[in-house]
C-alpha cells in the first residue's frame, strides 16, 4: 500500500507541486499556504528533467507526464528536496484519458527510485482519493478558483500588452508587482472577496493601461490544446516567448475555462447518463460561482477597449455546440474546440492547436474537429503542433512559421 | 541587381539566381553532408564565378535554412510559402502541388480554398528513407527506379512511417521477393503515407505539380502516384528549385555581398546552443584504456586453424547481415564469417560453404543449424538440419562464453533482444517494438548518407565534445534531432556520438524499461554487430554505471549459438547439409503468386531451389504449404468470429426501414447487443464485413489524424461501405461507458473509442448523405438505457414507445449476454481439453475488436501452429474476483486485461499470456506495465507483440517461439 499523507506530515513535509501554469503557481501556492500547506513548485527544466521522465515512465506515455513527473522526480533525485520529508501533489480528474493515471504513475516511479516513503497527494475536484492530511474543501476550492481568475487576468493582461511595450520590462514588472501584491493580501487574509476581486481586477486591468506602447499591427495568434502543453513554456519549447519573437501577438484562453468545463459536464452526465442529481447541484453551484467571478473580470476589462476580452463561458458552451457534442468529456473534450472558435471570433484567425504527441483526446477534439472549424470559419488557420521529447524544435518552429507566412499573405492580400 | 534564394534542405543545398525579369539565370543543386556552412561557402564561390555581380538580392528558405537566416542575418521564406510564390508565378493554372523532400512531404491545395500541408513528425523522412531503402537493397536510388519500372507486383508495406515501411521491407526482401518488386512497393508505400497523412479528405483534381528531390529524380515514383491519384501530374522545368526560386520571388531579400557573406561561412555557423550530453572519451589515454579492458574480458573462446574432427555449422540470417561460423565438438570456432546480406543471404552462404568445401575437402561438417530472420529459407535452401529461434542462439553462446551470465543484450541491425537469466533459465525476455527497430543499421545508412563507412563513423564520435541529444522515439525522430542539431552547429563528430548514445538509451529505457542498473544484472554480455562501435558500448557502459563484458565475436554470438545447439544435438538425424556438388548445381528462382487458397490472399514469395525443395513466404496459414487447413486448430479469435458471424447475415426484408452498423471498435463485442435492439425494433440490420485492406483504402483519405490506432482509422472504411448500401439509418452511437464488470473503480471506454463517432461526424462528408445516429448512450445502467434510448429512437423515429424500446432493450442485454455465455463455455471446453492433452495455452490479450483479421494479421493462427491452444482476454476475466493493482482501473476492457493476467499468474507453466497492442494505443502505455508486473510478480514471462496496419511476422514469431522456448526450458 502507498504511504498516506498523515496529519502530521502537514506540518513536517514540503508539498512539491509541478510548474503548470505562466502566471497562476505562486497565487494557488499562497492560498494552500493559507490553509497550513507548505506547497513548493518544483520549476526545474531542461534535458536532466525530461531524462529523469524518460527513465521512471513508460516512454510511450504522455508528453505532460514526462514533463510534470519527471519535475517532481528530478527535484528528488537530484537531492534538492530531502524525500524524509517532501509529498508530491499532483492534479487528477477522474476522466477517462491517461492523465487519470498520473498519480500511479509516480507511485510506480518513486517504488523504482527507492523513495516509497514519499506520499504522493491526489489534488481532484471530486474527492477520488483522500489523504488523512490533506483535505481540498469547498472554501479551498473557491479560494483557488478566485486565485485562478487573477492568474487568468493577468496572463491576458501581459500577452496583450508585453508587444507593445515601449520600455522593456515594463509588463514583466507590472506581472511581478501584482503577483506580490495578491498573495500579500491572501496572506493578510483579503482579496478573496467579491468586492476585492472587482477592486483588485480594476486596478490590474488601469496599471497595465498606463504601460506606454507602441502603436503596430502584429500577427494575432491564439493558443489552444491540451491543458499541459498549451500553458507551460516547458512543456511547448516557450512558444509565447517564439511567437514574441516572430512579432505576434498570443491570446491563450484562461484556466478558469477548464474548471468550468469539469462542473459544466456535471448536468450533461445527468442528461445523458442519469448520474445523481447532488453531483449536478454540486457542479452547478461551483459553476454558477465561476460563472459570477468570470463576469469581473469581463467588467473590469470593459472600460479598456485596448484589451481584447474573452467572452463568458456560456458563450464558449453555444460555440463548441456548433462543432462537437458536449458528451465529449475526456482530456479537454469540446472545451477546445469551442475555445478556438471564441478565438477565431475574437479575430486570432491563427490557431495553434498544442498538443502531445499521440495525445488520445486530441485525435478527437484537435485534429479531428479543424475540418469542422475550418467549414465554420473559411478564413481560419488551424495548425496542430505536436509535442514530445523526441519532437525536434525546428520542426514545431518551421510549421508555425508556415502558418504565419499564410497569415501574413492573406493579411497582406486584404489590404490590396 | 539578381535575386538570389537558396534553399537549405536536410540533405541539400538548392541555389538560384533570378534577373528581374524573374527569368532564372544560374542554379545548383548538392548534397551537403551536414556540412551546411562549409559548402554552402563552396557553393557561394562557384556562383561567383559564374555570375557578376558582388551583391545580391538574398533570402534563405528550407527546413535547416530557418537557423541558418537568424544567425547570419538574412531574411527567412517559409519553405512551402515559397513554394507557392513560385508556382503561382511559373504553373498559374495548377491546382495541387505535391512536394517531397530528404525530410518533409508538403501538400499545397491551391484552388477550392487554399490549403498547405505539411506531415507530422511521425510521418517524417521520406527522401531519407527512399535513400534508407536503396542503401538496404544495395542500389543506387537511380537504380531502384529502374527496378520499380520492371516490377510485376505489390507487396503491401506500411505507410505509417518509415521505421514501420523498413520493419516491412527487410523481411521480404529476406523471404526472397524479387528487387523489382519491393522497389514499385517502397514507393507505393510513399504514396500512400503521403495521400493519407496529407490529403485528409481533400481530393486531387485538376493540374497536379509534383516538385522536389525524390519526384524529380524517380519517374517510377511519379507514375505511382498517377496511378493512386487517378490523375497524370506534371513535373515542370526546374522542380528542383522552387522553394529557391520562390525565395528569391518573395521579394523580402536583403542586399548582400557573397564575396563577404562567404568570408564569414568560413567562420563556421551554429551558436552551439544544443543540448548535449557528456562527452565519450575526454583523452586517449582513457580510451586506451578502456580498450584494453576489453581486450582482456573479450578473450575466453579459441579460434582453430584449420578444423579438428567433427565440425558443426551454424549460420545466422540477420535481417541485414549474414553470419556463419563452425565449431568442433569442444565449443572451438573455425572460419567465422560476417558480411551485410545485400537483402539476399542465399548466394553468401553458398558462396561460405562452396570454398569451404574447396579449402578443406575433407571436412566433416556433422550438424549444422540456423537460426535468424532468414532461418527458414536458408533451411530449405541448404537442407540443413534445424533452426532454432535467435533469443536461443544468443543465450547459448553467451552461456558458453561467460557461464555466469545474467544479462544479455544483443543489438543486432534490426532489433534489440535482450534477456535475464535466473538459475540457469531464460526469466525475462524484452524485444524492441517495431518502433524502436533499426537502430543498428539506422547507424550505418546515416554514416554512409554521410559518406563514411560504418567504422570510420564510429570513430569519429569517440572524442567528440559536445555529443548531440538526439532522444531515443525512434529513428525518424532522431534523424529530425539531427536536422535540428545541424542548425546548430553540431559536428559530425557530435552527431556520430550522439547517435551511438541514442541507440543505448533507446535499449534501455523504451525497450527494457530499465529504472536502474540493478535490474539489469551482475554479469552482463552484450553482442550483436552494433556493438562493435566502440562508441556504443562506451555509451551503455555509461548510462548503466556497469562495466560489461563484449565477447571478441560478439556479432557471430547468434552463428555461434546456432553452432552450438547443432553440437548438442548430435547424433540425433542424418546431417543433411548439401554437398559441394549439390552446391555447385544448385540454383535458385524465386515467383511472387497472390494465393487463392482463401478470402485473405496472402502475397506469397515461392523460393524454388531446383530438387523439389521449396520455401514459401508471406502465408499467414498452412494452406499453402501443407496443402490444406491444419487439422487440430484450437482457437477462440475464431470461435468468436463465428459466433459474431450470426448476426452478419444482412438479410433485407421490403419495407422495413434499414439501420447500418459498422463493424469496428466496440461494436466487435456489441454486434449482438446493437443487432437485437434494432431488430426487435422491427429494423432489417446491415452490418458491415470484416475489414480488409482495400476497405481500409476506401477511407483513409478522411482521417484527420495519422497517428491515431488502426482500428480506429478503418471506422472511416466501414462507413463508406454502409453508406455504399444507402441504409435510412447509420447507427454508430458515443460510449463514454461501457458495460460495468465490476472488475475495476469506473468503466470508461478509452477516448478514441468512446469518441470515433464524432471524428467520423466531422470528416466523413458523405454521412450528411444519411441519417448518421451517433447520440451519447451508456450500457452500464439497463434502467437509464431504455430511458435513454427512447428519447434517442425517438428523436429520430418518431412512433416508436417506450414500450417497444424497453423490450428491445431487453432483447438487447439478452442477446449480449448469450453471446458471452457461449463464448465462455466454448472457453471452457478449449481450457478442460488443453489441460487433459497437457497441451499450451495462451490467454490472447487485447481489445474485442482484435478478433478481426485485418488487425490481428493471423497472430492467433501463428500461435495455434505453434503448437498451443488460444483463448480471449474476456474468457478468463470472469474467473477472479476483483483485487487491487497499482494503476487507476477505470477502463472496462483494460480491466479485463489484469484480471486475465491475475488468472494466467496462478496457473501452471503450461498456461501463458500475450498480449495485443495496437500502435498508438496511448492507454496501453500504462496497462502493458501492469500485465507485465502482475505476470513477473508470479514468475512468469510477459510478451507483447505491437501490431499496426500490417506486422512484421517474423518479429512475431521470434517473440512467440522465444516465449515457448523458454517455457519449456
Amino acid at each position: 500500500m502507498p504511504v498516506e499523507f498523515t496529519k502530521e506530515m502537514k506540518r513536517s513535509h514540503t508539498i512539491l507541486s509541478p510548474d503548470m501554469f505562466p502566471t497562476h503557481m505562486e497565487l494557488l501556492q499562497a492560498i494552500f499556504r493559507i490553509h497550513g500547506y507548505n506547497i513548493a513548485i518544483a520549476r526545474d527544466e531542461g534535458k536532466q528533467v525530461i531524462d529523469t521522465g524518460l527513465k521512471y515512465l513508460h516512454n510511450d506515455v504522455c508528453y505532460p507526464a514526462i514533463c510534470a513527473v519527471g519535475q517532481q522526480l528530478y527535484a528528488l533525485e537530484s537531492g534538492e528536496y530531502d524525500p524524509k520529508t517532501t509529498a508530491l501533489i499532483m492534479f487528477q480528474t477522474g476522466g477517462g484519458c491517461r492523465a487519470s493515471n498520473y498519480i500511479m504513475l509516480l507511485r510506480k516511479a518513486l517504488h523504482n527510485m527507492g523513495m516509497d516513503e514519499v506520499p504522493v497527494i491526489s489534488l481532484s475536484l471530486s474527492g477520488l482519493e483522500r489523504s488523512p492530511g490533506f483535505r481540498f474543501t469547498p472554501g479551498m476550492m473557491l479560494a483557488a478558483i478566485r486565485a485562478v481568475i487573477y492568474g487568468d487576468m493577468l496572463l491576458l493582461l501581459k500577452n496583450q500588452t508585453l508587444p507593445y511595450e515601449v520600455n522593456e520590462g515594463d509588463t514583466a514588472g507590472t506581472v511581478e508587482k501584482w503577483i506580490g501584491e495578491l498573495t500579500e493580501q491572501f496572506r493578510r487574509g483579503r482579496g478573496l472577496s467579491r468586492r476585492a476581486l472587482r477592486r483588485n481586477l480594476r486596478a490590474m486591468a488601469e496599471d497595465f493601461h498606463r504601460i506606454p506602447r507602441e502603436k503596430k499591427e502584429l500577427t494575432k495568434v491564439g493558443i489552444v490544446g491540451e491543458i499541459y502543453v498549451k500553458y507551460a513554456a516547458f512543456g511547448n519549447n516557450g512558444l509565447e516567448k517564439f511567437l514574441l519573437s516572430q512579432g505576434c501577438e498570443t491570446m491563450v484562453p484562461g484556466v478558469l475555462g477548464f474548471f468550468q468545463y469539469c462542473f459544466a459536464n456535471m448536468e450533461t452526465d445527468r442528461k445523458y447518463y442519469g448520474k445523481p442529481l447532488r453531483n449536478v447541484l454540486a457542479g452547478n453551484l461551483m459553476l454558477r460561482f465561476a460563472d459570477r467571478w468570470e463576469q469581473e473580470m469581463l467588467h473590469a476589462l470593459e472600460d479598456y477597449p485596448e484589451f481584447v476580452a474573452p467572452v463568458s463561458f456560456d458563450r464558449v458552451k453555444e460555440l463548441a455546440d456548433r462543432v462537437i457534442d458536449r458528451g465529449v468529456k475526456m482530456g479537454e473534450g469540446w472545451l477546445l474546440p469551442g475555445e478556438t472558435a471564441e478565438l477565431i471570433e475574437k479575430g486570432y484567425t491563427n490557431v495553434i492547436c498544442a498538443q502531445p504527441f499521440g495525445c488520445l483526446p486530441n485525435h478527437i477534439v484537435g485534429k479531428g474537429t479543424i475540418r469542422r472549424l475550418r467549414e465554420l470559419y473559411p478564413q481560419a488557420n488551424i495548425f496542430p503542433v505536436d509535442y514530445d521529447a523526441g519532437a525536434s524544435r525546428v520542426n514545431q518552429e518551421n510549421r508555425i512559421k508556415l502558418m504565419l507566412a499564410i497569415a501574413r499573405d492573406e493579411a497582406a492580400a486584404v489590404v490590396e | 541587381m539578381f535575386k538570389l534564394g537558396i534553399d537549405v534542405g536536410s540533405t541539400t543545398l538548392k541555389c538560384a539566381v533570378l534577373e528581374d525579369s524573374g527569368a532564372l539565370v544560374w542554379s545548383r543543386y548538392l548534397r551537403h553532408y551536414s556540412r551546411i556552412a562549409e559548402n554552402l561557402g563552396k557553393l557561394l564561390a562557384e556562383l561567383r564565378e559564374n555570375v557578376p555581380g558582388e551583391a545580391m538580392e538574398l533570402s534563405l528558405s528550407g527546413s535547416a535554412g530557418m537557423g541558418l537566416a537568424e544567425e547570419l542575418g538574412l531574411p527567412f521564406v517559409q519553405e512551402v510559402f515559397a513554394e507557392r510564390v513560385a508556382v503561382k508565378k511559373l504553373m498559374p493554372g495548377t491546382d495541387a502541388v505535391i512536394e517531397l523532400g530528404g525530410e518533409d512531404a508538403k501538400i499545397l491545395f491551391l484552388t477550392g480554398g487554399f490549403e498547405m500541408r505539411m506531415n507530422g513528425t511521425c510521418a517524417g523522412g521520406t527522401g531519407a528513407f527512399i535513400d534508407q531503402m536503396a542503401s538496404l537493397m544495395q542500389v543506387e536510388v537511380s537504380e531502384m527506379d529502374a527496378l520499380a519500372e520492371r516490377a510485376e507486383k505489390l507487396y503491401t508495406i506500411a505507410s505509417r512511417c518509415g521505421v514501420f515501411a523498413k520493419s516491412d521491407v527487410q523481411p521480404l526482401l529476406n523471404q526472397g521477393a524479387r528487387k523489382e518488386d519491393v522497389a514499385a512497393s517502397i514507393f507505393r508505400a510513399v504514396v500512400n503515407q503521403t495521400v493519407a497523412g496529407l490529403a485528409q479528405g481533400r481530393e486531387f483534381k485538376g493540374n497536379i505539380l509534383y516538385l522536389g528531390g525524390p519526384l524529380t529524380f524517380l519517374p517510377a515514383l511519379r507514375r505511382s502516384f498517377d496511378e493512386v491519384l487517378e490523375t497524370k501530374g506534371v513535373c515542370p522545368e526546374n522542380s528542383l528549385f522552387y522553394v529557391a526560386m520562390g525565395a528569391a520571388m518573395a521579394g523580402a531579400g536583403a542586399v548582400r555581398d557573397l564575396g563577404k557573406l562567404e568570408e564569414r561561412l568560413r567562420e563556421g555557423t551554429g551558436s552551439g546552443s544544443y543540448v548535449a550530453c557528456e562527452p565519450l572519451f575526454t583523452s586517449e589515454a582513457e580510451y586506451e584504456a578502456f580498450r584494453e579492458r576489453h581486450r582482456r574480458a573479450s578473450l575466453g573462446i579459441t579460434e582453430l586453424r584449420e578444423p579438428a574432427g567433427e565440425m558443426f555449422l551454424g549460420v545466422d540470417a540477420g535481417s541485414t547481415t549474414v553470419k556463419a561460423v563452425l565449431c568442433d565438438a569442444e565449443g572451438r570456432l573455425f572460419r567465422p564469417f560476417y558480411a551485410p546480406n545485400h537483402g539476399n543471404p542465399v548466394p553468401l552462404i553458398r558462396e561460405y560453404l562452396t570454398s569451404l568445401y574447396r579449402d578443406w575437402p575433407d571436412i566433416r561438417i556433422a550438424g549444422s543449424a540456423v537460426t535468424g530472420y532468414g532461418e527458414e529459407i536458408i533451411r530449405s535452401a541448404f537442407r540443413m538440419d534445424r533452426g532454432l529461434v535467435e533469443t536461443m542462439a544468443h543465450y547459448t553462446a553467451a552461456r558458453k562464453f561467460r557461464p555466469d551470465v545474467d544479462f544479455i543484450l544483443d543489438i543486432g541491425g534490426q532489433d534489440i533482444k535482450c534477456f535475464q537469466i535466473r538459475n540457469g533459465a531464460i526469466d525475462n525476455i524484452y524485444l524492441n517494438e517495431a518502433c524502436s527497430s533499426g537502430c543498428g543499421s539506422f547507424l550505418q545508412t546515416f554514416a554512409q548518407a554521410l559518406g563514411y563507412t560504418t567504422r570510420e563513423f564510429a570513430a569519429l564520435g569517440l572524442y567528440a565534445r559536445k555529443p548531440v541529444d538526439l532522444g531515443s522515439r525512434c529513428t525518424v525522430f532522431m534523424n529530425s534531432s539531427v536536422k535540428q542539431a545541424q542548425k546548430d552547429g553540431a559536428t559530425v563528430e557530435d552527431i556520430a556520438a550522439g547517435l551511438s548514445i541514442s541507440v543505448v538509451k533507446n535499449a534501455l529505457y523504451k525497450v527494457i524499461r530499465c529504472a536502474g542498473p540493478d535490474r539489469l544484472g551482475k554479469n552482463i554480455v552484450v553482442q550483436g554487430g552494433t556493438f562493435l562501435n566502440d562508441a556504443v558500448l562506451r555509451a551503455f557502459e555509461r548510462e548503466t554505471g556497469r562495466e560489461v563484458i563484449r565477447p571478441a565475436f560478439a556479432p557471430l554470438m547468434g552463428a555461434y549459438g546456432a553452432a552450438l545447439h547443432a553440437l548438442a544435438h548430435r547424433g540425433e538425424e542424418t546431417p543433411g547439409l548439401l554437398t559441394l556438388a549439390e552446391l555447385e548445381a544448385f540454383t535458385h528462382k524465386v515467383a511472387a503468386v497472390t494465393c487463392s487458397g482463401c478470402t485473405n490472399h496472402c502475397s506469397l514469395t515461392v523460393n524454388d531451389f531446383g530438387d523439389g525443395r521449396r520455401y514459401i513466404a508471406g502465408n499467414r496459414c498452412e494452406k499453402p504449404v501443407a496443402g490444406k487447413k491444419a487439422g487440430d486448430h484450437r482457437d477462440l479469435y475464431e470461435e468468436k468470429l463465428k459466433l459474431l458471424s450470426a448476426f452478419c447475415g444482412n438479410a433485407r426484408e421490403e419495407g422495413k426501414p434499414t439501420v447500418g452498423l459498422p463493424l469496428g471498435l466496440n461494436f466487435y463485442e456489441l454486434l449482438p447487443f446493437w443487432h437485437s435492439f434494432w431488430k426487435s425494433l422491427g429494423f432489417n440490420v446491415l452490418v458491415s464485413p470484416l475489414s480488409t485492406r482495400e476497405l481500409y483504402l476506401k477511407g483513409q483519405h478522411t482521417i484527420p489524424s495519422d497517428t491515431v490506432c488502426y482500428p480506429a482509422k478503418l471506422m472511416h472504411g466501414h462507413v463508406e461501405w454502409l453508406l455504399e448500401r444507402r441504409p435510412d439509418a447509420i447507427f454508430y452511437p458515443d460510449m463514454t461507458y461501457n458495460t460495468d464488470e465490476g472488475l475495476g473503480v469506473n468503466h470508461y471506454n478509452c477516448p478514441v473509442v468512446a469518441y470515433y463517432p464524432q471524428v467520423l461526424e466531422m470528416n466523413v462528408p458523405r454521412l450528411k448523405e444519411t441519417r448518421f445516429i451517433d447520440d451519447f448512450v451508456s450500457p452500464a445502467d439497463r434502467g437509464q438505457f431504455a430511458r435513454r434510448m427512447t428519447e434517442i429512437v425517438g428523436k429520430h423515429f418518431p412512433g416508436i414507445t417506450a414500450k417497444q424500446v424497453k423490450a428491445a432493450a431487453a432483447a438487447a442485454y439478452g442477446s449480449y449476454e448469450a453471446y458471452f455465455a457461449a463464448l465462455r463455455a466454448k472457453g471452457e471446453e478449449f481450457l478442460r481439453r488443453a489441460e487433459a492433452e497437457n497441451k499450451p495455452v495462451i490467454v490472447l490479450c487485447g481489445r474485442p475488436y482484435h478478433v478481426d483479421p485485418e488487425i490481428n494479421h493471423g497472430i492467433q493462427s501463428l500461435i495455434c501452429r505453434l503448437g498451443a491452444v488460444v483463448v480471449t482476454e474476456d474468457s478468463v476475466s470472469d474467473r477472479v474476483e476483483p483485487f487491487p493493482v497499482k494503476v487507476r482501473n477505470q477502463w472496462t476492457y483494460h480491466a479485463r486485461l489484469y484480471a486475465a493476467a491475475k488468472w494466467v499468474a496462478a496457473q501452471g507453466k503450461r498456461v501463458n499470456l500475450v498480449q495485443l497492442v495496437s500502435f498508438g494505443c496511448g492507454v496501453d502505455a500504462i496497462t502493458t506495465d501492469e500485465v507485465r508486473s502482475i505476470l513477473e510478480d508470479a514468475g512468469k514471462i510477459y510478451t507483447q507483440i505491437k501490431i499496426d496496419e500490417i506486422s512484421n511476422m517474423g518479429a512475431v514469431s521470434i517473440r512467440l517461439r522465444s516465449l515457448f522456448a523458454a517455457v519449456e526450458g
